[in-house]
C-alpha cells in the first residue's frame, strides 16, 4: 500500500489495484506535466529509456497518446501493431513479451483483446506493464484521464454525479470509470438499453445506480460520459440497429437540454457522430472531449514516469 | 492392467464403510484372496497374509469415476493411461470411465481396441471407455453404438460438444436403449455460450469475461428430461453446475424417469469468485458458479437427486494453460484431489457424513452404469481404499502423478487423503 507521496507499483494493470491515495498522487504528477504539453516543450525524465507499445488490437488514439507521452518525457518509443490472433499463430504472448524485454526495454504498453492479459503480462515480466485496454476488462488510463478532467473542471471529483451512457456490458472504459469514480467519491449512474446495461451490473458494482430512462439519468448529473457503440464487438442480438439506438439513447441537443446548465459531456473517442452523439452536442459548449484528449497525454506521462520509476528506486 | 494379486490381504482394525451394504463398522477387518473380497481367511492364509494396519483409517470400496480423460489416444502430451491411472489410484479411484473425445475420437472399434491395448499395458486401475454418441461427436450422424457396445463401451456421450439437435438426441436415446447403453449428456446450449469464458454473474461482469448463463445448462437439462420421458430411455446428466439443473433432475426423478446425474468435486468446493485472478486452471466447462449453486448442488447430492461425484479430470499442458484466459482451453486436472475436495466441501463443511460421500463415490456411480463395482461385498473384486479423513494437506505439484499440473487446488487447504489403494487385491497406491 502506497503512502501519500510514494508510488510503488511497476505496473498499471487496472484501477482495481489502485488506492485513492495513489490516484491522487498520479493526478498531482499529471498536473506538473501539463505545461510540457505546449509545442516545443518536453522533458528528459525518461531519457535513455525505451517504451514499446504492443498493440494487439486496432487503436490510433490511445497508441498515439502513449507515443507522445513517452516522447514528451524523452523516451524512445517503438510501436508494434498486429492482432492477437496473428500473434497467437506464431508465438505466445509470454514469448513475445520476453523477447521485447530481452532487447532492453523499460516498459510495455499493451492493448489486447483478452480480459486479464495485462495482469498476466505484469506477473510474468519484471519490467513495467501498462494496460492500454484488455478486452472488456479495464482501460485504466482512460478512466484516470476522465477523472482528471472532471477534477480540473469542477475542482473535485468527490460528490459529483456522473452518468455513463451506452454500451456498458462490453466496455472496459465503463468498468475502469466505475471503479475510479467510486474510489474518488463520485456517484455513478449506468444508463442504456437493458441488453447492454444488465441489472446484474448492480451485483458486480453495488455502488452504482442503473437507469434505462434517459431523462432520469441525465436530469441531475454533473457529467455524462458517452461510450462508443462498438458495433464490431456486438452480435446483432443486443440492440436492433444503430438507428434504433440513436432514437432511444443518442444524445442530441433536445436531450442535452435536460442536463443541468453546468453539466459537461465527455466521450473517450473515437466518436460515432450521429449514433451515440449528434455533432451539435459533440462540438457544443458542454463538450470537453478535446480537453480529455489533451489531459490524456499528461496522465499517461505520469503513469509511465511513476511506473518505470518504481523499478529504478 | 496388472493381474490381480492372488495372495491373501488383511486390512485390520479400520473403520469399514461399505455404503452399498449399509455397513459402517467402527473397527473391522477386510479380507481378500485371489483378488476378490472374502468373508474371512483360513488360519493358514492369515498366517501368510499381508497385514495392513487400518488403525485410525477408513476402509471403503474403491471409487468409481464416471467422468475423466486419460489423454490417449492422441493427447499424450496432456496425460497418458499410465500417468492418468496412477493419478486415479492416488485419488482412490479404482474404476474410471474415460470420455471419448480423444484423437481420433472413440467413435469406432479400432480406436476402442487401441485404447484397450494401451490400458492392458499401462493402466493400474480399471478403465472403462465411453464411446461417442455421434460420429466424431459432431452431433450429426449416430456413431455405431451396437458395434461399440460389443467392443466394450459402457456408455455413450458427445461430451463437451453436447448434442445440439433435439431430433438427433431423441433418436440416439431410442437407439441406445436397444443396447442397454446409458446416454451421458453434457448439458450446454452452445447458441448461448459462444465465446463464453465463465459463469455469467457479478464476477464475469467485473472481470470483463463473456458470461455463460445457467440457463444454457438448464435448457438442455430440461430437454433431456423431456426426451427421457418421450423415449423412456436412460439418460445421465454430466457434471451439473447450476442449482436449477438439480431442481430439474429432482422433478424428473419424482416422475420416475430414468434420469441420473453427477457433479464434479470441484463444483462442490469452489465458486466463480475463485476466478478473480484469472487463473486458467479454474477455467472449466461447465464453469464454476455461485455460492447458491454450490449449496444447491450439495443439497441435491445429499438428498440423492445427484447420484455421483465425479472428478471431471481434464488435463491440459502447462503451455496450453500459460496464456491469456480466453485463449486457454477448458479443463482442470482433478483425479488426485476429487475425494479431498468433496470431503472438504461436504463433510468438513458439515453438510453430510463420510458414509454419504462414500456412497456417492462408490455404488452411486456404479449403479448409474450398472457396474459390479463400488462395494466390498464378498466375491467382488478386491478394489478398495484406505483413507484418512482427518488428514489436512495442501496439494503440491511435485507430489501429483498426473502429467498435467492444471490442478486448481494446488496449495489449497484440504482435509481427507487417500493412504492406500488396491485393485484386485494389488496395492496400486500408497507406501
Amino acid at each position: 500500500m502506497a503512502s501519500h507521496d510514494t508510488w510503488t507499483k511497476k505496473d498499471l494493470t487496472g484501477i482495481e489495484e489502485l488506492s485513492r491515495a495513489e490516484i491522487e498522487l498520479l493526478f498531482r504528477q499529471a498536473d506538473q506535466f501539463l505545461p510540457a504539453l505546449a509545442p516545443g516543450k518536453g522533458l528528459d525524465l525518461m531519457k535513455g529509456r525505451t517504451v514499446v507499445n504492443l498493440f494487439l488490437e486496432p487503436s490510433t488514439r490511445t497508441r498515439t497518446a502513449f507515443e507522445i507521452s513517452a516522447k514528451k518525457l524523452g523516451a524512445e518509443v517503438v510501436s508494434i501493431n498486429t492482432t492477437a490472433s496473428s500473434l497467437v499463430k506464431g508465438e505466445t504472448l509470454r514469448d513475445t513479451a520476453e523477447n521485447i524485454r530481452a532487447m532492453g526495454v523499460d516498459a510495455i504498453v499493451m492493448r489486447h483483446s483478452s480480459a486479464g492479459s495485462a495482469r498476466y503480462l505484469g506477473s510474468v515480466l519484471d519490467i513495467s506493464v501498462v494496460n492500454a485496454g484488455d478486452g472488456a476488462h479495464e482501460h485504466p488510463t482512460q478512466a484516470l484521464l476522465d477523472a482528471f478532467t472532471l477534477r480540473r473542471r469542477f475542482g473535485r471529483v468527490e460528490g459529483l454525479k456522473v452518468t455513463i451512457l451506452g454500451d456498458i456490458l462490453f466496455s472496459r472504459v465503463a468498468r475502469s470509470n466505475i471503479l475510479c469514480l467510486s474510489k474518488l467519491g463520485a456517484q455513478v449512474t449506468l444508463a442504456g438499453p437493458a441488453t447492454l446495461v444488465p441489472a446484474a451490473l448492480k451485483d458486480a458494482f453495488p455502488q452504482v445506480t442503473i437507469a434505462h430512462d434517459l431523462h432520469a439519468a441525465l436530469k441531475d448529473c454533473d457529467a455524462v460520459m458517452l461510450l462508443r457503440i462498438q458495433h464490431e464487438r456486438q452480435t446483432t442480438t443486443h440492440f436492433p440497429s444503430l438507428g434504433e439506438y440513436t432514437s432511444q439513447f443518442g444524445l442530441n441537443a433536445e436531450r442535452a437540454a435536460w442536463l443541468k446548465p453546468e453539466a459537461i459531456v465527455m466521450h473517450p473517442g473515437p466518436i460515432n457522430r450521429g449514433v451515440e452523439v449528434e455533432s451539435e452536442v459533440a462540438d457544443g459548449p458542454r463538450s470537453v472531449i478535446l480537453e480529455q484528449v489533451r489531459n490524456g497525454v499528461a496522465v499517461r506521462m505520469a503513469v509511465l514516469h511513476l511506473c518505470t520509476g518504481a523499478i529504478s528506486r | 492392467m496388472n493381474p490381480a494379486d492372488p495372495s491373501p490381504l488383511w486390512i485390520r482394525g479400520a473403520r469399514v464403510i461399505d455404503p452399498a451394504a449399509g455397513r459402517d463398522e467402527a473397527k473391522g477387518d477386510v479380507f481378500a484372496l485371489d483378488g476378490v473380497i472374502v468373508e474371512k481367511l483360513s488360519a493358514a492364509d492369515q498366517a501368510k497374509a499381508r497385514v495392513v494396519d487400518g488403525q485410525g483409517l477408513v476402509a471403503a470400496p474403491g471409487f468409481v469415476d464416471l467422468h475423466c480423460r486419460l489423454g490417449e489416444p492422441g493427447r499424450s502430451a496432456r496425460e497418458t493411461v499410465g500417468t492418468g491411472t496412477r493419478a486415479a489410484a492416488a485419488g482412490g479411484f479404482t474404476t474410471v470411465v474415460t470420455m471419448p473425445d480423444s484423437l481420433p475420437a472413440a467413435d469406432n472399434v479400432g480406436t476402442l481396441q487401441l485404447l484397450r491395448e494401451i490400458c492392458s499395458r499401462e493402466a493400474v486401475v480399471r478403465v472403462l471407455p465411453a464411446g461417442t454418441l455421434t460420429k466424431g461427436h459432431e452431433g450429426k450422424a449416430l456413431a455405431p453404438l451396437g458395434t461399440m457396445k460389443k467392443a466394450g463401451v459402457v456408455a455413450v456421450t458427445d461430451t463437451t460438444s453436447g448434442v445440439q439437435n433435439n431430433e438427433i438426441m431423441r433418436r440416439a436415446l431410442e437407439y441406445a436403449r436397444m443396447f442397454d447403453l446409458v446416454v451421458l449428456d453434457h448439458c450446454q446450449d452452445s447458441s448461448m455460450t459462444e465465446g463464453s469464458q465463465m459463469h455469467e454473474g457479478a464476477w464475469s461482469l467485473r472481470l470483463g469475461l463473456r458470461g455463460w448463463p445457467r440457463a444454457a445448462e438448464e435448457i438442455v437439462a430440461s430437454s433431456d428430461c423431456l426426451l427421457a420421458e418421450l423415449t423412456q430411455a436412460r439418460i445421465h446428466l454430466q457434471h451439473l453446475s447450476s442449482g436449477g439443473s438439480a431442481d430439474i433432475v429432482r422433478r424428473a426423478k419424482a416422475k420416475r424417469l430414468a434420469v441420473t446425474a453427477e457433479v464434479s468435486a470441484l463444483h462442490l468446493l469452489l465458486t466463480d469468485a475463485a476466478l478473480a485472478d484469472y487463473g486458467t486452471s479454474l477455467k472449466t466447462n461447465p464453469p464454476l458458479r455461485e455460492e447458491a449453486d454450490r449449496r444447491a448442488l450439495i443439497a441435491a447430492l445429499v438428498d440423492g437427486t445427484i447420484d455421483a461425484v465425479c472428478s471431471d479430470h481434464s488435463p491440459c499442458t502447462a503451455t496450453e494453460k500459460d496464456c491469456e484466459f480466453d485463449l486457454a482451453p477448458f479443463g482442470a486436472a482433478t483425479l488426485e484431489t476429487a475425494f479431498a475436495a468433496a470431503h472438504t466441501a461436504l463433510v468438513t463443511g458439515g453438510y453430510a457424513g463420510l458414509p454419504l460421500l462414500l456412497a456417492r463415490l462408490t455404488h452411486g456411480p456404479a449403479k448409474v452404469l450398472g457396474l459390479a463395482a463400488g462395494t466390498l461385498g464378498v466375491g467382488r473384486p478386491a478394489d478398495l481404499v484406505l483413507l484418512d479423513p482427518q488428514a489436512a494437506w495442501k496439494p503440491v505439484r511435485a507430489d501429483l502423478a498426473s502429467k498435467s499440473g492444471n490442478n486448481p487446488l494446488l496449495g489449497h487447504a484440504l482435509t481427507g487423503r487417500i493412504r492406500r489403494t488396491f485393485v484386485g487385491g494389488r496395492q496400486v497406491h500408497g507406501a
